[in-house]
């Protein structure tokens, strides 16, 4: 049937393909995450992500055709981070009494998780590139690359090591907390967003607003700042080193 | 309308924000800066309206925003290498760290007992 075979080949090359796989697949993973009650196992994220990327494998799909498509979903990105406005906005009483604390703890997240990533790599004997790439790992993807260009680290990696990052702490972030007897009211749910925000940026954000507003809030203040505090402090931290 | 008068205001934020980032050379990308005008506008009852049903419909699904990202990221994790175990060891743990240490400074200044109260805090009451 060469005829099918044409128009496979004329849908897979058009951007329809990876458009209408991205959003089918999501729809799916989504409602598995709604009857799971969002278990951190069924992230709709990481779900989405394996079964498309087995698809391509299987089916021979390049990245870029797929991206060729997908490319209007992750156009939203930028309206979307205006949007985290939104609701800060809603809670800009309470921010503006707790905006020295946000500030310090941002500072004292970010810079744990930078140089416990250096060091740790550092003691396993990883090459001084690769190294340079994890130090901005918890700032959101495309910022966490031009800082690693900065500071003389590999884009595409740093770009891996965000994302992975992203993942981690979408999925592991509540059996963190509840090991650390972090309360769940309202206030314990914005500080849990705050520290997943911080550590996971964006994909963390994203887990946090599905599970709760207030917990979503702080999850993209945190990431606001993170990225600020980053882009201005790493670069001239790495040229004083 | 509304939803779509917000759609519009977001967009015109981000490229007033990438304006703003490029002319000024700033180190901060435009829609974190776009983020920070739509804060200024906000004071608008007519740009809440807007804003209220679109920033809603977009940030629900942020996570769907992640899945091409992610997808290329699954694609080329070849580029791991070698190192592959390793990192993903100090990935979990250093992303843990982050989190705890957060977690930790946020509560140690919230319990109100422990904390006398500042010259900066006592303006903010």
């Amino acid at each position: 049937m060469p005829n099918f075979v044409e128009l496979w080949v004329y849908l897979s090359s058009a951007p329809l393909f990876g458009l209408t796989a991205t959003l089918a697949v999501y729809v799916l993973a989504q409602a598995l995450a709604l009857r799971s009650g969002y278990a951190p196992w069924a992230n709709p994220v990481l779900l989405s992500v394996t079964v498309l990327a087995a698809l391509m494998l299987a089916t021979g799909t390049a990245y870029p055709t797929y991206f060729s498509g997908a490319q209007f979903i992750h156009f939203l990105l930028g309206p979307a981070v205006v949007a985290l406005g939104w609701p800060l906005w809603q809670r800009r009483a309470a921010l503006a009494a707790r905006w020295g604390r946000l500030v310090l703890a941002s500072l004292a997240g970010g810079t744990a998780g930078a140089v416990s990533a250096v060091g740790l790599g550092w003691a396993l004997g990883l090459p001084g590139d690769v190294l340079l790439s994890l130090a901005p790992k918890s700032v959101t993807a495309p910022v966490a690359m031009g800082i690693a260009v900065q500071i003389g680290g590999v884009p595409a990696l740093a770009a891996v090591f965000a994302v992975l990052t992203g993942m981690v702490g979408a999925l592991s972030g509540r059996w963190l907390f509840d090991l650390m007897h972090l309360p769940t009211d309202a206030e314990g749910m914005a500080l849990r967003g705050f520290a997943l925000g911080t550590a996971s940026h964006g994909i963390g954000a994203a887990h946090a607003l599905q599970v709760h507003a207030e917990a979503g809030a702080y999850a993209g203040l945190a990431l606001g700042m993170q990225v600020v505090l980053a882009a201005v402090l790493m670069p001239l931290v790495f040229k004083l080193l | 309308m509304k939803p779509l008068q917000g759609l519009a205001l977001l967009l015109l934020m981000q490229s007033a924000g990438e304006a703003l980032s490029h002319f000024l050379q700033l180190p901060v990308p435009g829609p974190v800066v776009g983020m920070v005008l739509l804060l200024l506008a906000l004071r608008w009852a007519p740009v809440q309206q807007a804003i209220a049903p679109a920033a809603g419909f977009l940030l629900t699904h942020l996570s769907l925003l992640f899945v091409p990202v992610g997808v290329g990221v699954m694609t080329h994790l070849a580029l791991l290498g070698t190192h592959g175990l390793r990192l993903v060891v100090v990935i979990v743990l250093s992303t843990w760290i982050g989190m705890a240490v957060t977690a930790l400074v946020l509560r140690l200044w919230q319990t109100p007992a422990a904390t006398p109260p500042k010259a900066g805090d006592a303006e903010l009451r």
